[in-house]
């Protein structure tokens, strides 16, 4: 029964008396791209927190590959291998590159909170850091504490720290925001590369984006999940163009 | 892309510039008795040697891992009277050698701190401090209540020659300092390379992951909470160390060693040596035991000179000594320190006036204040000022304005001249980066 690498069933989320997430559900396959979209206020942050561990829904079902993850911590959540990252970036400021990877992929190296071997000695950890750092294209700010680097290299790091650790399942909220055209098309392609073979859900604005990197797009507003489909169905969608982006939607699919 | 840059870069640590660093940090340890000639200067460096395991210890929550403890001092005196009492069972036939006392000490630390880091490490941040605080409290109230273990008022005295073993019969019973101090020394060399080799290992580099983002850290599969616990047992495991060689160097334990202010002093003088480089808590200890014992001498107002260097330190310099050595040692392998000399020179010429100033009027007005008993003169920096004089308070102020404002026209020269070279080490790490492919 469990072919799903994450299961929502009937999700809620309250703060207060205000429902922001009003009874989601979304069955994502192994191996799938899933782009969340929706306007601002929908709840895909919040959707995302709720996945991740950061917020407790306050009713539902979410499991991460047939199990149920509810109530457990971030930490037992990422174990499992669900990995983030966040929407304003959120890393290690001053640790170097190298250190913020290495320190991503820690845990799940089996390292844990060992205290009886040296860093410099893990070969394979180092290496296959190394490997990461070079794929995401920040080789020559090795030793830079993360802090001093521009904005793209830290969206660039902030993507790495949450594939660095082996999840199969990956969580991007708006990888590519305030990003130039440029960039974005750079950072499209490298997270179709270190994405291959795992279950990746992005919330994203640009629509470019999402046209190009999902097999399948969420339409999530004011908390519920109107449409679940396909790229072409969700743009044919009436109840989506009524509710949210039929303009922009048409604008996008014009020049596609 | 091609084969070469396949191949992972491999860390090369400087195998050779670590040997000489060690060696000569055991070196020095091994010869300064012998340049220090004179006991009271054993007993100086003594103290100092106890004071860096503490510093380091503390840091290893404050610089290492974000912690901002006010209740170090709970771990350093409770090791203090386990290894008196357990000095004292030696003394009534227990067959354990002397030397190992630190160590039980150590093991004594870290059993309190894994009892009171599991409340301490609940919480991070704030509410950690504070905990910390309450713990402090508490821990010094139950000293004065229970003077069974804590002997109370007078404290509970020992005899650090006791007890047999080889050392004994070799005739190292730890009866002259200088024995001492050589144990001392090889516990800090010890504990100086343990807690530097703990810095580099999947927990210590977690922990300043936590340190920077505890959020984060829990994201990539840490319970942070688990890591504050451990980093508590771990510093606590060295305070506890710290504690133990007090005791033998001392042969009693007092209730004050476990009380606020001595906490206060770890946290004060491992903030003004520096919490950013493992070897900044080294130059804290250096500084706290001058301060303590040979500032204290030289005036009775030593806390309020303290006070004003660690305002100054943490609105100015908030990396501490070692820092500022970093900032400097960084501008010599850039070749920019030379240009600095002049402005150096004459910020340290005229800020040495000021000083004496400022020294003046401070001690001047100590001796109205505090000190008339014994008339109104005083020595500052060999110049008799008499403070009954108005032309001595004159004076006093006439150079320590002086002294001011031309160490304010030094110091504007000396930004300059700084920021220009910083402009240029920029430029050279930029052309650097670059050529790395």
């Amino acid at each position: 029964m469990s072919t799903y690498a994450l299961e929502l069933s009937n999700v809620t989320k309250s703060f207060g008396k205000t429902a922001i997430i009003r009874g989601v559900n979304l069955a994502v396959h192994k191996g799938e791209r899933v782009a969340v979209i929706g306007p601002n206020g929908a709840g895909k942050s919040t959707l995302f927190n709720l996945i991740s561990g950061r917020f407790e829904p306050t009713s539902g079902s979410i499991k991460l590959h047939g199990n149920e993850i509810i109530g457990q911590r971030p930490y037992e959540i990422s174990r499992r291998g669900l990995a983030r990252s966040f929407q304003i970036t959120n890393i290690f400021s001053r640790l170097s590159v190298f250190e913020n990877l290495r320190c991503a992929a820690l845990f799940s190296s089996g390292q844990k909170y060992s205290f009886w071997k040296p860093l410099s000695k893990l070969t394979e950890l180092n290496d296959r850091t190394e490997a990461l750092m070079a794929s995401l294209e920040l080789k020559r700010r090795r030793d830079v504490p993360a802090s001093l680097l521009t904005y793209s290299e830290q969206r660039a790091l902030e993507v790495g720290l949450t594939i660095a650790g082996g999840g199969d399942v990956i969580l991007l909220d708006e990888p590519t925001a305030g990003m130039s055209h440029s960039e974005t098309d750079r950072f499209v392609h490298l997270i179709r590369t270190v994405t291959v073979g795992k279950t990746l859900l992005t919330v994203e604005h640009d629509m470019g984006v999402v046209f190009g990197l999902a097999d399948r797009i969420a339409v999530l507003v004011y908390g519920e999940v109107i449409a679940f489909d396909t790229p072409d169905k969700v743009r044919a969608d009436a109840k989506v163009k009524e509710a949210y982006l039929g303009a922009v939607l048409d604008a996008e699919g014009a020049h596609a | 892309m091609s084969s070469t840059a396949m191949k992972p870069l491999h860390f090369k640590p400087l195998n050779g510039v670590r040997i000489v660093v060690w060696s000569t940090f055991a070196l020095v340890l091994l010869l300064l008795p012998v340049l220090a000639r004179s006991n009271f200067a054993v007993t100086l460096l003594c103290l100092t040697g106890i004071a860096a395991i503490a510093c380091m210890s503390y840091n290893m929550l404050l610089g290492q891992a974000g912690m901002l403890s006010f209740g170090h001092a709970v771990y350093t005196g409770l090791g203090a009277f386990v290894a008196i009492h357990v000095m004292n069972k030696i003394g009534g036939g227990w067959p354990i050698p002397m030397w190992l006392i630190p160590l039980v000490a150590g093991f004594a630390g870290l059993g309190f701190g894994a009892l009171l880091g599991f409340v301490t490490t609940r919480k991070a941040g704030t509410p950690f401090s504070m905990i910390t605080l309450g713990v402090g409290e508490l821990v010094f109230a139950a000293a004065l209540m229970f003077p069974e273990f804590f002997g109370g008022e007078a404290g509970i005295n020992s005899n650090r020659t006791a007890g047999t073993g080889w050392l004994h019969s070799l005739g190292l019973n730890f009866g002259g300092q200088i024995q001492v101090y050589y144990l001392i020394a090889i516990y800090l060399f010890v504990c100086t390379a343990a807690m530097y080799a703990f810095t580099q290992t999947p927990l210590g580099r977690i922990a300043n992951a936590v340190r920077d983002n505890a959020e984060r850290a829990e994201f990539v599969g840490y319970d942070t909470r688990w890591v504050r616990y451990l980093i508590v047992m771990a510093s606590s495991f060295f305070a506890g160390i710290a504690g133990g060689l007090t005791a033998i160097n001392f042969e009693a334990a007092t209730a004050d060693l476990v009380h606020g202010t001595r906490s206060g002093g770890y946290l004060l003088f491992t903030f003004l040596g520096g919490v950013g480089f493992f070897f900044g808590p080294i130059i804290g200890a250096v500084l706290l035991i001058f301060s303590l014992v040979v500032l204290s001498e030289l005036t009775k107002a030593w806390q309020l000179y303290v006070g004003i260097v660690f305002l100054i330190m943490v609105v100015f310099a908030p990396g501490g000594i070692s820092s500022l050595l970093m900032l400097n040692l960084r501008r010599v392998k850039y070749g920019e320190w030379r240009k600095m000399r002049w402005p150096y020179a004459g910020m340290v010429f005229f800020g040495l006036i000021a000083l004496w100033g400022f020294a003046a009027i401070v001690e001047m007005a100590y001796q109205v204040q505090v000190a008339a008993g014994s008339g109104s003169v005083v020595t500052v920096a060999r110049i008799p000022m008499d403070a009954s004089q108005l032309t001595s308070w004159l004076i006093a102020a006439v150079v320590l304005l002086f002294g001011g404002i031309c160490f304010e026209i030094w110091r504007r020269k000396f930004n300059k001249v700084w920021s220009e070279g910083e402009e240029r080490i920029a430029e050279a790490i930029k052309k650097a980066e670059a050529a790395i492919v």
